[in-house]
This record gives structure tokens, sequence and C-alpha cells, in this order.
């Protein structure tokens, strides 16, 4: 497993899609960081990672179309499973492997705190569990942008299919909130997103991260079984 | 070695193999044979484990796929039809990424490298990326992807498949070379090649096992007669009649006149009896010499037209 997590670590990096998502990142990231700062010191952290996780939505469907897509295409979906590893043990690889380049990207998003840490006095624990809500987030944008890509072996058609049930999974939220009522409590429940906000609020409650996590671990489960069945009646 | 029962792989209402049955001894070469599409590579992908069968049976090295695929995966090296290669990484980086794969131990895997990249001649390409190497380099870089870990099973999908004829028999020559100490399984449509190659052959058309046998008996036993071409000296009338005396011998037909009295004949004669002994006799005792005699049974070429023929209007 630890061939596969650092095989595709690597080979984000041999080809400049690493380089260019977590570019543009950044890139785009420092307008919304004055904008952040121009809200107000005290909403800082809250602002500065919402949008952040809203970049996420465009970020991880690229990072992840390619995880199966392109081992389907190229071939070398043969050898991951002729060779003696397990599948469960292939799919978390690619998994952690993209998780891998999320956290570089979310090291590197740390410049802006850092540069406001030097000129003023952010609050220190909102901005953690800011932080700590956003690579939550990451990992279940991840799980399912990973999923995607079993399901084909065209990355644009991964991307596409990740984008957009990101897109229907963050608006559920904002749907609960707008049906009210029974439904909405039950829809707000199940939405990461609700939870996601209580992080960049600062609050820190477990029941988010295991939430958050068993998303992100219903989604690996499920690409497993994908590939699974496909191995039983392949067409 | 390996051992298949009645293995069936259903896509939809289509059988892709039907019921196939062999088995494979250890150290034996076999050919599997069949047009496009016969099944044979489905049924390399299911001994490997890459896709699953729908009923029947697959045993490597004594384990059953089904119930220790890692175990049988560690068996078995494999070379499908496209050669599984990230064309991102160098050739050496890429067979260190299979070792670890296939969890070969760093001090083995050090001197094992070494061979194997001399045994299929790329040491010399092995710091260039894999997707700047030709077509032969990388077939070869496939091949060594298969040998990594040693393992005593070898299976090769349509190894030579898209190489000049050069490259070709380097293949050739290496999977003989190979031979000695794996077991090996290759397909191909190319006849020649797996009659050069195979101990044995296994010809297999829509899914069926058509005829497992080696090369030369294949030969042998699929002509419905045998036949020879016999070059005679003697009046053409007088010796086709002495011919078709012969106890035997179907039929007679001359094939080539080059004088008035010497000509080619070719004799049909039934399977099981060998009728150029008598023919000898006879014509000797009329005093007209043999000047040549040879057995003109089907090459596998034939053999596999009219196995691939027969069994379609079987089908029809």
């Amino acid at each position: 497993m630890l061939a596969i997590i650092n095989r595709d670590f690597r080979s984000y990096f041999n080809s400049p899609i690493a380089y260019v998502l977590i570019g543009l990142f950044i890139c785009i990231l420092s307008l919304f960081f004055v904008d952040s700062l121009n809200a107000g010191i005290a909403s800082f952290s809250r602002n500065f990672t919402n949008s952040m996780s809203f970049l996420l939505l465009f970020i991880v469907p690229l990072l992840t179309m390619r995880a199966f897509a392109e081992d389907k295409k190229s071939g070398t979906e043969v050898l991951l499973l002729t060779s003696p590893v397990r599948l469960y043990q292939v799919v978390l690889g690619k998994y952690l492997a993209a998780v891998s380049v999320f956290l570089v990207l979310t090291a590197a998003s740390l410049v802006f705190p850092l540069v406001l840490l030097v000129y003023g006095k952010p609050d220190g624990a909102t901005l953690f569990s800011s932080y700590l809500g956003f690579v939550l987030l990451g990992m279940v944008f991840i799980s399912v942008g990973i999923f995607a890509s079993s399901l084909t072996e065209n990355q644009i058609v991964a991307a596409i299919i990740s984008f957009v049930s990101l897109f229907a999974l963050t608006s559920i939220s904002f749907i609960a909130n707008y049906v009210g009522g029974f439904v909405g409590k039950v829809l707000d429940w199940l939405s990461f997103m609700g939870k996601y906000y209580e992080f960049s609020a600062g609050i820190i409650d477990i029941t988010s991260i295991v939430f958050m996590l068993s998303f992100a671990v219903v989604f690996v489960f499920l690409t497993i079984r994908v590939l699974e069945r496909k191995r039983w009646s392949q067409g | 070695m390996i051992e298949i029962e009645n293995l069936t792989k259903d896509y939809g209402r289509v059988k892709a193999i039907d019921n196939v049955s062999f088995t494979v001894e250890k150290g034996e070469i076999v050919g599997f044979l069949g047009p496009n599409g016969a099944g044979k590579t489905t049924t390399m992908n299911i001994i490997t484990g890459f896709i699953s069968s729908t009923s029947g049976t697959v045993r490597v090295a004594g384990y059953d796929i089904l119930e220790h695929p890692v175990e049988v995966k560690r068996h078995i090296g494999y070379l499908p039809e496209q050669p599984p290669l990230y064309q991102d990484m160098t050739v050496s980086e890429f067979l260190d990424f299979c070792a670890r794969l296939k969890k070969v131990g760093s001090r083995e895997w050090r001197s094992q490298k070494k061979d194997i990249m001399e045994l299929v001649k790329i040491t010399h390409v092995s710091h260039r990326l894999i997707k700047n190497l030709s077509k032969g380099y990388k077939q070869r870089v496939g091949l060594a992807q298969a040998l990594v870990g040693s393992p005593e099973v070898l299976i090769f999908d349509e190894p030579t498949v898209g190489l000049d004829p050069k490259q070709i028999i380097e293949i050739r020559k290496l999977i003989r070379a190979l031979g000695k100490n794996h077991t090996i399984i290759l397909s191909s449509h190319i006849l020649p090649e797996v009659s050069a190659v195979c101990d044995r052959v296994i010809i297999i058309n829509k899914g069926r096992i058509a005829a497992v046998d080696t090369p030369e008996n294949l030969s042998k036993k699929l002509s419905d007669f045998s036949r020879f071409t016999i070059t005679i000296a003697g009046p053409q009338k007088k010796v086709k009649e002495i011919l078709r005396g012969v106890y035997g011998v179907k039929d007679v037909e001359v094939s080539a006149a080059r004088s008035e009295d010497e000509a080619s004949y070719i004799v049909e004669a039934d399977k099981d009896m060998d009728v150029r002994r008598p023919i000898f006799n006879q014509l000797a005792q009329a005093g007209y010499p043999i000047l040549e005699l040879r057995s003109l049974n089907l090459s596998l070429e034939e053999i596999f037209l009219q196995l691939t023929t027969t069994e379609a209007k079987e089908v029809v």
C-alpha cells in the first residue's frame, strides 16, 4: 500500500497537475485573503477557510479525476489488480496519495494566516478548528472524487461527475434551510457542510469529526465495491 | 501447476468462455491458439485474478483463486496484451515500484533487478522515461515487470504483437529460455509462433477448447488422410495403376509431369495405414524407381483454418 501511495503522490508532482492546482489555489486564495481581512479580524478564520472550502469544490475534482480513470485507460489497472495486494489496499493507497497532495496544498495556504500572525493577533483556537474542519472536508471531498474516478475511464467525465456530486452534496444544507421543518432537520443532520460550519465557527465536536470521517469511509468503501463489481460482471 | 476446471464466463447472454478445462504441468510451455475473440484473454484474465469467472475453478500451485487470491497472484507474473506501464516513470523506477508492489525483499531485489534487466536487455535504457521508449522496448519492460519476484508461472498475452520480425525472434528466444525455469502460458493468433515455442498447444475457438496436443500430434491427428507427394520415373498411366492398386490408397493425382516418364503424384491414403512400404515394393517390382517421397501432413496453419472453419459450420 505504501508503494502505491508513494507512486501516486510522486506522479502528481511529476506532471504539472499538482503545481498548477496548488499555484491556482494560492493565487485565488490571496484575493479571498484580502477580502476576509476587510471583513474584520474577528471573523477572519471563518471567512478565510470558508472561501478555501469553496475553492476546494473546483480543486478536488481536478485532483482526483486521474486516480482510477488513468489506470484504467493505460492498462496499469491490470498490474495493480493482479499483484499480490488486496483491493482495499489499492483503493486506500490511491485515496491517501490524493489526501497527501491535499495536505501539501493545505500547508501552502498556511502562508496567509502566518502573515497575519506577524502583523496582527488572530484567534489561534478558531484558526485551528477552522483548519481542522477544512482538512476533514477535504478528506470527504476526495473520497467522493475517488469514487467518481472509479466509475469511468475518462478523466474529464470523472471530473464532471465529482464536481456535480460535490455541488449537490454541499447544497444539501442550503436546501435544508430553505425547506425547513422536519425534512429540513433531517437533511441538515445528513449534511457534512453543516458540520463543517461548526468547525469554522470554532466548535470542535467529536460527533462532527466522526461523522465526516465516516462519510469519507463510506465513499472509499463504495469505490472498493464498484471495482469489485466490475471484476464480476465486466461487460 | 495450473488446474482449470469447467471454467465459464458469461457477459450477459454471450459466453466468453464455456466450460473450459485443462491442466498445465510444471515447466511446460503451453500455447493458447485461437482467432481474435476466442476467449484467450478472458481465460488469462481469470487465471491471473483480474476478473472473476461465472463458474468453475482455477488452482495455481495448489491455491484456489477465489479462496487465496493473494497467494495465487504471488505465483504469477502477467504480461497483458497492453503492457501495464506507468508512462511517467523511468524504467528503473517502475521496476522498483513493481518489486515493492509484489513485496520482494529489498536485498533480494537488488541482485534480481540487475539479472532481469540484463535478461530482457533493457539495462542501457533503465534511466529513460517509459513514454519515450519504442514499442519493442516497452514490450520488454512489460516482460521485465512480469519477471519481478521470479514467479513460478508466467502468463503472456500476445507477447509479440506489433513488434518487428527481429524483435519477435528475440522475444521468442527469451520465452524459450524462460521456459527452462518457469511454467509458461502464452497466447497467440500467430501459428508459427506457437509451434516454434510451445511444448503443447491448446486451440480455443468461440470460448471452447477445440484441441489440445503437441504441435506435431495435432498436425498428424487432424489430417483426415495422410498425404504424400511422390516423384516416380515411369509411364504415368502404369504408375497410376500400380499406386491405385496399393491397399489403403484412396486417391492418386498427377501434380506435375516433368517429362514423358517422370512425374510427381499426390497420394492420399488412410490415416492409420503406412502405405509407403507397399508402394515402394510394388514400384520396385515393376522397375519404376522412386525419386522423391515427401509427407504432406498439414501445417498448423492449415489445421487452424480447418478447425475454425469446421467449428463455424457446426455452429451455423
